[in-house]
């Protein structure tokens, strides 16, 4: 069985097409790449499945449940984690409290709890504190451990966004444009943690991704997509080889 | 230049950082608890007001400093509070029962306001709430039957286990207590879920809710909870005042919690604190030094909240930080001495970031 | 008949005060567009306007016509100032620091017209004051109907500005797209505080308009706060918007001060606002949009 699955989605702004009846779905344990050119409707995708932007037409379906409406904040809890593509962390708190907001979706105590700090919220905060530790040390950040988001240099933020993302223990993560602002030999370690998140955590990817080399490196599958419609669906070598796609990026007529 | 160590989990989760803080936290409560031995009436009296503002100047923090969410109508809470209390004690309910109840029933007000306001960010929110404090202000004065309109009423004296609190020692007890509780709820919510959702919702909503923060629940909750503290401040401004009237809470008391907070420095509960230390102790400051000014500018009508908008001013243009902030880096600067960091006291550049949609 | 023309006259007297407001509204618009500020001592610089009217006019004995330009000029000078000394710095720093940056000129603005022109009440002789106009038997005070013709022509001369001069459309490209105007070579600097003399200098015209109506003091700033339902009203975007949403406030304002019980009035523009920003937040004439990621 299929761990997500989209059937036919679509989204409308105004008169445009963003999303144009896109169907696929992503098996467990596998790293799924959406590829295409700027303005294909690749994060809108993401949008979707976070359930920011709501889809005019079809349903999405996550570990056999639909969540075609499911409220946003349900999402994280379901077990499906996102980062974003110009880094959205919280700039103003450490890195260990970014990892800690990442735990929110598995507070076990309820807010009163909390605020007196009674025992019930202690221990739950101590077992919060080590699954972030396990990130932390997981990705090696330990040395920005109470360093200020703001204070960090973007590769490390990267990685932050991908350990928040981490702490939320999903089933399925959202990587979009993980390479986006990293120097070569930054996108090569972002491809190993890649590789390291699906063999040794066992998550399933699926990631919007413009560096072909990372996307070689890691996929399993591939789609590509523009103007909001698939293209082509396979290994990444067949849609690399596909004419559709390479006509998508270079531009030209249709070989009739 | 001292490292903390951490062996324990337990550590990191302490309200402390190391024992230093724990001497000298201890200390200045001993302090705290002697003045009333120490100083005159008068000045105790003062500082049970600053301890009052220090209330709702930590309410108003978590809201701002926190949440990212800016209120301009925290009289309107003061006053809520100040007038359930005094209501109910008029009724005969006993002052132990009243204080809580002024403030949940305060909560609840904020929460009622939150809840709408849930859309809208900063500028919104700060006219939305303007207008707030302007409404409420307003029913103060036309709802006579309650309020005693524009004359007021006397409020009567509070007993704390039958010892009347009718005087400044008993008002500076009763607010020193209050606002250590706060301090304390502040701190826990701090280091637990609700203190990070409210900081992750400041620094990025989209995210905030990718991570599983129900924005509106959390938004409204911050509300509720600075409305309630706020109004615990109020149910003591009342006794603090003893006559309560309409126009103590205009929007120019509303203005002057914002500036304790911005002055003290955002994001900081100890701001919240040196904040209400400052604002309430310049006006003293001032009388002590009005006739030595030149000009005669010391008998100028408007001096005070010209006096409070210029250091506003000065504040958020040149020192963000506030009053805390300046602690900070002169705290840093002696451990650190007589190495230097260049960059140590300077800002970070930061860029505009349009908190218009697009 | 009689029923019919006190609704009329409440109407008139209604729209003139709406047309203050939303003369201030108009300020905060244009300010906002371009920089995304706020400036709540908008109607503290009203305040300003009107008191310099008055001492260029009541003490200094220009004529009407004269005294009031000059008064234009140099509030908008002001503005010009305002922005390049004080606000430029702090472009980059959240919002609501605008906010309480701008509260606390506010009280200094105070401060300082209370040192300069002290704390009464003062008006001057224009020639509109306590003379009437004969419209088809409806007698209107020329006070009220100037302000009316007043902000019309205000607004034709703005419109007219912002379409057919070369700096009005520089204003509006650098409204919409900083960066882009910026790459375009328009000093958006420049632009920025030239938008903020605009807006002191109408907010001074909204000042001299007001005087026959009301007296010029210290505190008149505050009206500003009602401006803000108008600002609301129009959607905090767009320019006729705001006069619009300021005619509104105004008119439903006199009808509550005459059908409603006492106190009523000075919660109108409040309530008005609070219910717009519940209700239909982005406005009456804006659509809505929301963030991407």
């Amino acid at each position: 069985m299929s761990l997500f699955k989209a059937e036919g989605i679509s989204v409308r702004f105004g008169g445009i097409r963003a999303v144009d009846s896109v169907s696929f779905d992503v098996q467990p344990g596998e790293v799924f790449s959406i590829i295409g050119p700027n303005g294909a409707g690749k994060t809108t995708i993401f949008n979707l499945i976070s359930r920011i932007y709501n889809s005019t037409e079809g349903k999405l379906f996550f570990d056999g449940q639909d969540i075609t409406r499911t409220p946003p904040h349900r999402i994280a809890g379901l077990g499906i984690a996102r980062t974003f593509q110009n880094i959205e962390l919280f700039a103003n708190a450490s890195l260990l409290q970014n990892l800690l907001i990442g735990r929110h979706c598995h507070a076990a105590t309820g807010v009163l709890a909390q605020m007196g700090f009674l025992p019930s919220a202690r221990r739950d905060e101590l077992r919060h504190r080590e699954k972030a530790e396990d990130v932390i040390a997981f990705l090696g950040l330990e040395r920005y451990r109470d360093t200020l988001i703001a204070n960090l240099p973007y590769g490390v933020r990267k990685v932050v966004e991908l350990g928040r993302a981490l702490c939320t223990e999903p089933k399925l993560l959202l990587l979009d444009e993980p390479s986006s602002g990293l120097n070569v030999e930054e996108t090569e370690g972002m491809g190993f943690w890649i590789e390291d998140i699906k063999k040794d955590l066992g998550i399933t990817v699926i990631m919007v991704e413009h560096d072909m080399s990372l996307v070689n490196q890691v996929s399993d599958r591939v789609m590509a997509l523009n103007y909001g419609k698939v293209l082509s669906m396979g290994s990444p070598r067949d849609v690399q080889s596909d004419p559709e796609v390479i006509r998508a990026y270079l531009g030209g007529e249709v070989e009739a | 230049m001292r490292y903390v160590f951490r062996t324990n989990y337990r550590q990191d989760l302490a309200v402390w950082r190391h024992r230093g803080d724990v001497f000298w936290y201890g200390l200045l409560l001993l302090l705290t608890l002697a003045i009333p031995m120490l100083m005159g009436e008068f000045y105790v009296g003062e500082l049970g007001g600053v301890f009052i503002f220090a209330i709702a100047g930590v309410g108003l923090m978590l809201l701002v400093g926190y949440t990212g969410l800016i209120s301009l109508g925290h009289a309107a809470f003061l006053g809520i509070g100040a007038y359930t209390n005094s209501v109910l004690l008029s009724k005969g309910v006993p002052f132990l029962i009243t204080l809580p109840i002024a403030g949940l029933f305060t909560a609840l007000c904020g929460a009622a306001i939150g809840r709408p306001t849930l859309r809208m960010s900063g500028l919104y929110l700060a006219i939305a709430t303007l207008a707030f404090g302007s409404i409420v202000g307003t029913i103060f004065q036309k709802w006579t039957s309650v309020t005693g309109g524009f004359d007021g009423f006397a409020v009567p004296t509070p007993y704390v286990f039958g010892i009347p609190l009718d005087n400044a020692t008993g008002i500076y007890y009763t607010s020193l207590v209050v606002l250590i509780f706060v301090v304390w709820l502040s701190a826990n919510m701090l280091r637990t879920p609700v203190g990070r959702a409210m900081v992750a919702i400041r620094d990025s909503e989209i995210s905030a809710q990718s991570m599983g923060i129900h924005l509106a629940r959390y938004k409204t909750l911050a509300f509720a909870i600075s409305a309630g503290m706020t109004g615990l401040a109020g149910a003591l401004f009342a006794h603090y005042v003893r006559y309560l009237a309409p126009d103590a809470f205009d929007v120019l008391l509303s203005v002057q919690f914002v500036t304790i907070v911005f002055v003290g420095g955002l994001g900081s509960i100890r701001g919240a604190i040196l904040g209400a230390l400052f604002v309430r102790l310049l006006p003293q400051f001032i009388a002590i030094i009005r006739d030595d000014l030149p000009f005669g500018i010391g008998r100028m009508p408007g001096l005070e909240p010209s006096l409070f908008g210029l250091i506003l001013v000065l504040v958020i243009l040149f020192q963000p930080g506030g009053i805390d902030g300046l602690w900070l880096k002169a705290k840093h600067w002696f451990q650190a001495y007589p190495l230097k960091r260049a960059s140590g006291g300077r800002r970070q550049k930061s860029y505009a970031r349009s908190e218009r949609l697009r | 008949m009689e029923d019919a023309a006190r609704l009329l006259q409440l109407v008139v007297n209604g729209a003139a005060a709406g047309c203050i407001y939303g003369l201030i509204a108009l300020g905060f618009v244009l300010i906002y567009k371009a920089t995304e500020m706020v400036n709540f001592a908008q109607g503290d610089i009203m305040m300003l306007g009107g008191f310099l009217a008055f001492s260029l006019i009541a003490h200094w004995g220009l004529n009407y016509w004269v005294g009031a330009l000059l008064a234009i000029v140099i509030t908008a000078a002001f503005g010009y100032a305002l922005d390049a000394v004080v606000l430029r710095r702090v472009i980059g720093q959240p919002q609501f620091a605008v906010v309480m940056l701008t509260l606390g000129l506010g009280f200094i603005f105070r401060a300082g017209a209370g040192i300069t022109w002290g704390y009464d009440s003062v008006g001057f002789a224009t020639p509109f004051t306590n003379k009437t106009v004969n419209l088809g038997g409806l007698v209107l005070g020329q006070d009220n109907v100037s302000i009316i013709v007043g902000t019309v022509i205000l607004c034709g001369v703005l419109f007219t500005f912002f379409s057919k001069t070369r700096v009005g459309v520089a204003m509006q490209a650098a409204s919409q797209n900083q960066l882009a105007a910026y790459y375009m070579g328009i000093p958006v600097r420049n632009i920025f505080s030239l938008i903020w003399a605009i807006s002191a200098g109408v907010a001074a015209v909204a000042g001299i308009l007001l005087s026959p109506v009301s007296m010029i003091d210290v505190n008149m700033g505050f009206l500003g706060i009602k401006a803000f339902a108008a600002a609301v009203i129009g959607g905090f975007g767009s320019i006729p918007g705001s006069l619009i949403g300021g005619v509104i406030v105004g008119i439903v304002e006199q009808l509550a001060g005459y059908y409603l019980p006492a106190g009523f009035q000075e919660v109108t523009s409040n309530v008005v606002l609070l219910a717009m920003l519940i209700l239909r937040p982005q406005g009456l004439f804006a659509e809505r949009m929301g963030k991407r990621v």
